[in-house]
């Protein structure tokens, strides 16, 4: 098969296994995609971790660990994808830590109350199933089964998101107001989350079947699904251009795509103290890998 | 040294084992362990296989060189024979 053919294959919904042969463009297409999800999984635990001790009650600080668990075996589960293409484990954390290689913009950003926890793990969350299901098609077929069993547990994120959400709602008028603050705070970061509104045909992500959805439809899925769950609870969204046409486009402030170019290039508000975390942590637990590795050999 | 681990999970008694995914692990007391929590801690599998990635030999190429026919359901289309059949018995609808 040469490269036409391949893509032409892939493009007809065709799928390709780890030992199929491949492009050298898309394989590097691929680890670059699938690099940047795994760490975003790996991440975007942090903003949640920072609230584990601090969560209110017993329940909350264990559905909050259990997140954080899931979150961090999805990054183990995605890098596996990529070392089978080429790029070991080793490798990638290095990268992140340098600042070589990317995560979501959602995750430069703090989590200054209990309310952007909430918000964090119902509507970040839900904008990040949105991408995922639509990896479910993807021509990478060890990247599209993976992303299955991820689907599933990330069904049980939102829902404790939502129950956050609904019991601050349901207390005193200072709660209601540490979720619209937080809702404030998020919006934005949230509409970039799903990328500038380039054409397909431009995408080639897009054209390898990587992905199988564009920017700007993830993003009106977004906004269909969950605008009128935050409407129904009395919440503002943050931007007075947001309506729904009758041809059920939703219509919105053009997002600032300079600030997502320059958060996801390493300078957003929390970029450095994260990647610092992750790079002292990992210094900190080489003892533990070496010492695996030598009582295992 | 660590070496990749294949993962096969059963969700319920009596299906087949399905591929799950892969872990790497030095050794399999650690592939076990990994296992366990990456397929089976939300009691989403009754049992799991974890297999050394080196023991697995796929075979991919099933070439049909007479195309024998003969064993398949696509061999036999009975449609014209019996629509003859029925005509020399007299029981065919008109
Ligand atoms: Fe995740
Ligand atoms: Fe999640």
């Amino acid at each position: 098969m040469d490269e036409q053919g391949f893509l032409e294959y892939v493009q007809s919904g065709g799928q390709v296994e780890t030992d199929d042969w491949m492009p050298d463009e898309y394989r590097q297409k691929l680890i670059k995609f699938i690099e940047m999800h795994a760490n975003s999984e790996l991440m975007g635990v942090l903003p949640e971790r920072e609230w584990i001790l601090r969560a209110p009650t017993l329940q909350r600080k264990l559905a909050l660990t259990a997140k954080v668990q899931d979150e961090v075996g999805h990054a183990q589960l995605i890098y596996r994808v990529v070392e089978d293409l080429g790029k070991p484990r080793e490798q990638c954390l290095a990268d992140l830590i340098s600042g070589t290689s990317k995560f979501h913009n959602v995750f430069h950003y703090p989590t200054r109350t209990w309310g952007d926890v909430g918000v964090i793990a119902w509507l970040v969350d839900a904008a990040a199933i949105i991408s995922q299901k639509a990896l479910l098609k993807c021509s990478y077929a060890p990247y599209a089964r993976i992303m299955k069993k991820i689907c599933w547990e990330e069904s049980f994120h939102i829902l404790h998101g939502r129950d956050v959400i609904l019991t601050l709602m349901l207390g005193t008028d200072g709660q209601r107001e540490l979720v619209q603050e937080a809702l404030n705070r998020w919006w934005a970061p949230l509409m970039m989350f799903h990328g500038n509104p380039i054409p397909a045909e431009n995408d080639p992500v897009v054209q390898w079947r990587i992905k199988t959805q564009g920017n700007e439809e993830a993003r009106q899925q977004f906004l269909d699904g969950y605008v009128p769950q935050i409407w129904e609870l009395g919440l503002t969204v943050p931007d007075p251009k947001l309506r729904r046409r009758e041809d059920g486009v939703w219509e919105y402030t053009e997002p600032d795509w300079d600030e997502l170019r320059s958060v996801v290039t390493g300078h957003g508000p929390m970029t450095a103290e994260r990647l610092e975390f992750r790079r002292v942590t990992r210094e900190e637990t080489a003892w533990v890998r070496s010492v695996v590795l030598a009582e295992a050999a | 040294m660590t070496s990749v681990w294949e993962v096969f999970r059963q969700e319920r008694k009596g299906q087949a084992f399905e591929h799950a995914g892969s872990v790497v692990a030095p050794d399999i007391a650690f592939a076990e362990a990994y296992a366990h929590e990456q397929y089976g801690r939300r009691g989403e599998s009754v049992a799991l296989w974890v297999v050394p990635r080196d023991a697995i030999h796929e075979l991919d190429d099933f070439p049909d060189e007479l195309g024998r026919n003969y064993h398949r359901v696509d061999g036999y289309s009975l449609k014209v024979k019996l629509k003859e059949a029925r005509e020399r018995a007299g029981t065919a609808t008109p």
